[in-house]
């Protein structure tokens, strides 16, 4: 049974925006030696886009890279080159893509050749894994300078203006001082300031969009259509005025299925009927991205918030770029990524969102490689179930090792994960 | 006309079919082991249901019926357990006429005869044994499917006969079981009962020669029979013939298990297994908060709340250790069947430790112990405890036990399995846990099937005041 129109899916505006602005980026990179524009390789949770901006550097996402491999059926081969040199089985399958990646040419998901990093940005250490991650890259480009700076976790469920000092001290003696080696520039304070603005401007219309999920039916999937929005945001054009386009165009395109009453748009066609609306804990698997979505979208399923999309950063709770205060605006950024909030303050940002916009279910997919994401999924899963009273799925898959994702064992799962929602309206009603 | 539903559970191991009336009580079951042919096995079970359904339904009427007293209802088994026989006989007939057009197209020619000869031997001696077994209501504790009974027989009457004949006979078996066991046969229930009759007639003749030696004990209800069974059996005429010919009107139907997608249903008529076990073990324990089901294929521990409704669950992944399937490949490798396994393991005096969490690497565990001078007993614990040491860290994964406890599904059968989920559950979960396990168990997820279909169209709240006649294992 298929609840979506059978039709041509036609490219809406924002979707050609977005490929352009990508496809951009990637040749930007692949002339960087010739433009003498400098390469920073760093991560997306609390990734420092408007500083790469102030120094005019490109910026490198491995994660990005690796989960573009898994979509284009290139990281099994990848994850074989890390595993032959000795990664094991139960290393990140980020890590192995991006390393298996690099041992084969470092050619990026656009074909093009990705330049050498003249810095190392590690913004996000909340993730064991990134440590070791940069520690492997730094061997494999022996001589690169390494910026790190330590996030603190938000053990006490809040940031406490000693955590922001922390912070704003280590920009100032470890992070801007090696930025500025690197690009031979020093540091202008009112190009960020403008900078910051945008990234403002672009996470109120982000945000503006996510929350278009309270109209029933809900206008966008957040979770696998979600993926593509954070896109621009969380892959270096924070900051840029082709973000304010981009999401100002998407939040034109969202208003405008919200007026006309219309559903989410999947890859075969507009959702007619939305049976389930969802919360979505956890990354989605990449390998097989068309498919997995496809055990939602056949069955009138959307996702009406996913905490991955909250991966960069968390608006929801109003946080956005002060251009008054780059330092500690950024710092507060960086300490609200998702995984760097604790267990019951993911709990409560998912209440807010399965309550807010009125969620039938909340299914977690935990991954095998994520330790940030995994850990204390089943505990707040449970604590959703007793204080809600909300039925609960969970399924395991992988982001990019295409061994761990199992086809039937998914389908079994959440066919009978709605069947338990369907079951619960027609006898609850 | 009255309204009855079917569930049919198409699991890894067996096919349960049960009816249901319009107070979502059982009157009808059917179970046959599951084969590569799942129609037919869905088939099997269905025809089985109908047919109990219609020895209920016989039994109710004449409950209503001043004239017959409860002795009568031995009686009634007595046609119920011959009748079985009969349909058993109608498939050894054809294997055995299967085994000789087989030996004829496949043996030369000069050890033909001596082969259909041994054949036929084996067929002579195993008849009156098996037709005996069931008339004692008595087929032993191994097991209940053709497939099995035949099978052990079979190899048995293979091993007292001439050995060079062995490995013919054998491979002839396994070329003429399959399409025996995959063939529909439709029964004519009123004729069958007759035939049933009659046999019944010749054992309880029997019975009354042995009775005149003295030497013969009966029971007071055979006795009461003994005097009035020709008037019992013509006035039963009149019923058995209603009841044969009425029109159990299956007004809808549920399809679910691990096969569930092969059954030629309507979407909406398939249902999850989660869901049923949920629904069928809370209908009939209507306290039930977390159910244990484990399976032929899987294990699944489910949360559910006062409606039955399933609010999470949990399933073991990408391992088979744990579920039936284990039990089974362990039965294998110590060449004893699946239901002696229990039993046996009960006979321990200390559980041997199993370390392998794989169903693969325990059987290679297995050979190692024995090597050492491990008691098949102890071993046997060992793994039964193992098995449900899985099963409590999958409980614990979907958020533990809630009062009541109930436990569905095949190996919810096994005694030593059922020894150490009653014991595991209560330390770790308290004393005052109530642990529910249903005669019934293995039907749970084809009752919920059934339920499912009833409430198809008119939704309503499960019943919340049900028999609870059954067993309540309040173990202390």
């Amino acid at each position: 049974m298929s609840n979506t129109k059978d039709m041509d899916v036609k490219k809406e505006e924002s979707m050609v925006l977005q490929k352009n602005m990508l496809a951009n980026l990637f040749s930007e990179l692949s002339n960087a030696k010739e433009s003498g524009k400098k390469v920073v390789y760093t991560f997306v949770p609390g990734n420092l886009s408007e500083l790469i901006h102030a120094f005019d550097m490109l910026p490198v996402y491995p994660e990005i890279n690796a989960l573009q491999s898994g979509m284009r059926k290139k990281s099994r081969d990848f994850i074989r080159e890390a595993e032959k040199v000795g990664h094991s089985e139960d290393v990140c399958t980020y890590v192995k893509c991006d390393v298996g990646m690099m041992m084969k040419g470092n050619i990026g998901p656009t074909g093009e050749k990705l330049p050498e990093p003249d810095l190392l940005l590690l913004s996000y250490t909340g993730c064991f894994t990134f440590m070791k991650w940069f520690e492997n890259l730094e061997r494999l480009y022996p001589g690169v300078p390494v910026a790190m700076l330590h996030t603190p976790y938000q053990e006490a469920g809040k940031i406490t203006p000693e955590m922001t000092e922390y912070m704003v001290k280590q920009f100032k003696t470890e992070i801007i001082p090696k930025m500025e080696k690197v690009s031979g520039k020093k540091l202008d304070d009112d190009k960020l300031k403008q900078i910051l603005n945008n990234s403002l401007q672009a996470e109120d219309l982000i945000q503006k969009i996510f929350e278009s999920t309270r109209n029933v039916p809900t206008p966008i999937d957040a979770y696998f259509a979600g993926v593509y929005y954070i896109g621009p945001i969380n892959a270096g054009f924070r900051g840029t005025s082709e973000a304010i386009n981009y999401y100002q165009t998407l939040y034109d395109e969202v208003m405008d299925r919200v007026d006309k009453g219309l559903g989410p748009v999947t890859p075969i066609g507009e959702m007619e009927e939305e049976r389930f609306r969802l919360v979505v804990e956890g990354p989605p698997n990449w390998t097989s991205f068309r498919e997995f979505w496809s055990l939602f979208y056949e069955k009138g399923a959307v996702t009406v918030a996913s905490t991955y999309t909250k991966v960069g950063g968390v608006y929801d709770y109003g946080f956005r770029h002060d251009p008054e205060h780059p330092f500690e605006t950024l710092s507060e950024y960086c300490m609200n990524c998702y995984t760097n909030l604790n267990l019951p303050q993911r709990v409560d940002l998912i209440r807010k969102c399965i309550t807010e916009y009125q969620a039938d279910g909340f299914l977690t997919n935990s991954i095998k490689s994520c330790n940030s994401f995994s850990a204390g999924q089943l505990l707040m899963m449970r604590n959703l179930e007793d204080e809600l009273g909300v039925p609960v799925g969970f399924i395991e898959s992988d982001l990019v090792d295409p061994r761990y994702f199992s086809y039937s064992n998914i389908k079994n799962r959440l066919d009978s994960f709605f069947q338990m929602l369907d079951q619960r309206k027609m006898i609850l009603a | 006309m009255k309204k009855y539903y079917l569930g049919i559970d198409l699991g890894s191991t067996t096919s349960k079919a049960v009816i249901i009336n319009e107070k979502d009580e059982i009157i009808g079951r059917g179970i046959t082991n599951t084969r590569a042919n799942y129609e037919v096995a869905a088939d099997i079970a269905r025809l089985e249901a109908i047919y109990n359904a219609r020895f209920s339904l016989l039994k109710e009427r004449l409950a209503d019926d001043d004239s017959f007293s409860t002795e009568h209802e031995r009686y009634i088994s007595d046609i119920e357990n011959v009748f079985q026989f009969l349909q058993f006989k109608n498939r050894l007939d054809k294997l055995r006429i299967q085994l000789i057009q087989t030996a004829e197209e496949t043996i030369h020619a000069e050890d033909k005869e001596a082969i259909k000869k041994i054949i036929h031997s084996i067929f002579d001696k195993i008849e009156p044994e098996i037709r005996n077994a069931y008339m004692k209501g008595d087929l032993g504790a191994k097991s209940e499917f053709f497939r099995d009974i035949i099978g052990e027989r079979y190899h048995d009457g293979v091993a007292e006969s001439e050995k060079k004949y062995f490995e013919e006979l054998m491979v002839l078996f396994d070329k003429s079981i399959t399409p025996v066991e995959n063939e529909m046969v439709e029964f004519d229930f009123k004729n069958l009962v007759h035939q049933a009759m009659e046999i019944l007639d010749s054992k309880y003749s029997e019975l009354t020669k042995q009775q005149e030696d003295k030497s013969y004990h009966f029971d007071a209800e055979l006795n009461l029979l003994m005097g009035n069974r020709k008037d019992i059996s013509n006035s039963l005429q009149t019923h058995i013939d209603y009841i044969a010919v009425l029109d159990i009107h299956i007004a809808n139907m549920t399809g679910t298990g691990y096969g569930r997608a092969l059954l030629p249903f309507p979407e909406e008529s398939i249902k999850s297994e989660i869901l049923c076990h949920a629904f069928g073990a809370h209908a009939i324990f209507p306290n039930t908060r977390t159910v244990l089901d484990i399976g032929g294929q899987d294990t699944k521990a489910i949360q559910a709340d006062k409606y039955g409704l399933v609010t999470s669950f949990h399933m073991n992944d990408r391992c088979a250790a744990g579920c039936g399937r284990y039990l089974g490949y362990i039965a294998d490798e110590l060449n004893i069947s699946l239901n002696e396994l229990g039993p046996l393991a009960m006979d321990s005096t200390k559980e041997v430790n199993i370390c392998s969490t794989c169903t693969v690497f325990a059987g290679a565990e297995i050979r190692e112990l024995i090597n050492v001078g491990e008691k098949r007993e102890d071993i046997l614990a060992g793994l039964h405890k193992a098995i449900v040491m899985r099963a409590m860290s999958l409980i614990a994964r979907s958020g533990g036990v809630r009062n009541e406890f109930t436990f569905t599904g095949g190996v919810a059968r096994n005694q030593a399995v059922l020894k150490y989920v009653t014991a595991l559950v209560k330390q770790n979960y308290g004393d005052e846990i109530i642990i529910n396990i249903h005669v019934d168990s293995i039907f749970m997820g084809a009752l919920g099937a059934a339920m499912f279909s009833r409430r198809g169209v008119d939704v309503d709240l499960p019943d919340q005041k049900k028999n609870r006649k059954e067993l309540n294992v309040l173990a202390k």
